[in-house]
């Protein structure tokens, strides 16, 4: 493996997170010149709405994949692109209910707070992105320092949950043909499952190794992969 | 087609000014004006009849409301045969063939038969039908149907008086449609013999003056303008009558979502979505949606004495 790749620079991490940044604004600058170019086809609310949906489970599934993906590749200062990665999702998901409210229902509170409390779907939708906020709120230095790494990290798992409530929202609202919406719940399982699976390696290796001697008395610290 | 004289310019042909002055003007009112003059004329190049135009008849029963673009009722479908996003069928419809094809008319009928598609083309006086279409997941368009009455084909087999329902069979070909059993193939759908009889439930063979694109259904499609899109069938081949409420191909998908009936009704939600308004393809905002899509004065004696929120 070259060397900038196993321990990339400083400068070379910046230039890197510059051109994920861009990649990351291309779905929206799509949405955005067929917008002006009328060419979302005949309903573009719908493919506007569709669009920032499926882009924010997408955003949601890859801030999953880069704790495996640097744990099985041993990328560590892939963990420096995840705060971005995740914040995208969160942009994404805002998108996604700006499109909802101006777009498609133009403001209709009446019509919103209906959709909300009467279709489980949007029920369901709208919580994923309520959970959502405190973690784009906490994505900084300060926060994580304010908080303390383990609080921060307790809070931030959430960010399962989120995912599993974004799958069933999508799930939920197809008509019949769950394909999709099924793909998207088999990554997820399998980046939840990677989890489960760690957690439980880690809980046998504890089992395994001999409690430390009484006299050094130190507290046995249990580190819990995320 | 014997009695018609022929016209030069089908009514469908004739932009509304309506249409002229809507068209792309919600791109300008959510603030983004700059699909500028460019934009806005294309797709007013008008609708030029080809070879296979039909010229049909105009009729009483159309809409004077401003066409959807032609564009847009050929590119934006629910043919879940041909895959279920809007965009599959006109992507993968022209693999059908329908030439030939036959159209079986069995059942509780005196004299059943089959139709040769070529035959239905001359069994009535070709009519152009602007309707609405209401289509259940909350869009509608306005299309100018080629066609003509159910009631005339009907009239031809003689049904039997124990005949109480129609049921439609549409045409399923794995070899060149969707394997996976989204519905159950073949799609089934189905009226009782008055709606079916009723002047608005036509045979439609055509669109904008010209024969059917694979994607809207061809060779021959119900439509029930005062019912959800999913209820006129597409590319149909066995019309059958019965005594018995036929199966349904999304109400035996899912029952509590999709009733037998499936009239436009704003008072009784889906499940899943409120029908209280729709969006009209080519408007930004959405408009209220019409008690029977808004043919009520014609329909509404059908269910006369029914709870129409128990026969959704």
């Amino acid at each position: 493996m070259p060397n900038f790749l196993r321990a990339p620079t400083g400068a070379q991490i910046t230039l890197v997170k510059i051109i994920v940044f861009a990649l990351c604004l291309l779905p929206a600058a799509n949405l955005a010149l067929g917008w002006q170019h009328d060419a979302l086809g005949a309903n573009p609310i719908e493919t506007i709405t569709r669009a920032s949906g499926e882009w924010t489970l997408r955003f949601l599934l890859i801030t999953l994949t880069v704790t495996p993906l640097r744990r099985y590749t041993g990328l560590h200062w892939l963990l420096r692109l995840r705060r971005m990665l995740g914040l995208f999702a969160f942009a994404y998901a805002f998108g996604h209910l700006l499109t909802y409210i101006w777009l498609d229902q133009f403001f209709d509170w009446m019509a919103i707070a209906l959709d909300i409390l009467d279709r489980p779907f949007i029920t369901v939708g709208f919580s994923a992105f309520v959970l959502l906020i405190p973690l784009a709120a906490t994505s900084n230095s300060f926060a994580i320092r304010r908080l303390g790494g383990r609080r921060w990290q307790a809070l931030h798992r959430s960010s399962y949950a989120i995912a599993v409530l974004g799958v069933v929202h999508f799930w939920w609202l197809v008509k019949a043909d769950v394909f999709d919406p099924f793909i998207y719940a088999l990554i997820l399982a399998v980046l939840l499952g990677l989890r489960a699976w760690w957690r439980e390696l880690e809980r046998r290796r504890q089992l395994s190794t001999p409690p430390p001697a009484k006299h050094l008395k130190q507290p046995v610290i249990r580190i819990v992969p995320k | 087609m014997l009695l018609q004289s022929p016209s030069d310019i089908a009514p469908s042909e004739i932009t509304p000014r309506t249409q002229f002055e809507n068209r792309r003007s919600f791109l300008a009112r959510a603030g983004f004006g700059v699909a500028a003059g460019a934009a806005l004329w294309h797709g007013l190049g008008g609708n030029a009849h080809a070879a296979s135009g039909l010229s049909p008849v105009a009729s009483p029963f159309s809409t004077s409301e401003a066409l959807t673009e032609r564009k847009s009722v050929t590119s934006y479908n629910n043919f879940y045969e041909f895959g279920t996003d809007k965009g599959d069928p006109v992507q993968y419809a022209h693999r059908m063939s329908t030439r030939p094809w036959t159209v079986k008319v069995e059942g509780l009928v005196g004299k059943p038969r089959s139709f040769d598609i070529d035959d239905l083309l001359k069994l009535a006086p070709l009519e152009e039908r602007i309707y609405r279409l209401r289509c259940v997941e909350g869009w509608s368009m306005v299309i100018p149907w080629v066609g003509f009455p159910l009631a005339a084909l009907l009239k031809e087999v003689e049904p039997l008086g124990s005949a109480k329902y129609v049921e439609f069979l549409t045409h399923y070909d794995p070899e060149i449609m969707l394997r996976r059993p989204v519905l159950s193939w073949p799609y089934g759908e189905g009226l009782r013999l008055d709606e079916a009889l009723h002047p608005l439930t036509i045979l439609a063979v055509g669109l904008y003056g010209e024969v059917l694109p694979n994607q809207n259904g061809a060779p021959i499609r119900l439509v029930v303008p005062w019912k959800y899109g999913f209820k006129s069938a597409k590319s149909i081949v066995t019309i059958r009558l019965t005594e018995n409420q036929p199966v349904t191909a999304w109400n035996h998908a899912a029952s509590h979502e999709y009733g037998f009936y499936s009239n436009v009704n704003p008072e009784v939600s889906h499940p899943r979505w409120s029908q209280a308004t729709e969006r009209r393809i080519g408007e930004f905002r959405k408009r209220p949606t019409q008690m029977f899509n808004g043919y009520g004065e014609q329909v509404a004696s059908l269910y006369q004495g029914m709870d129409l929120s128990k026969n959704f």
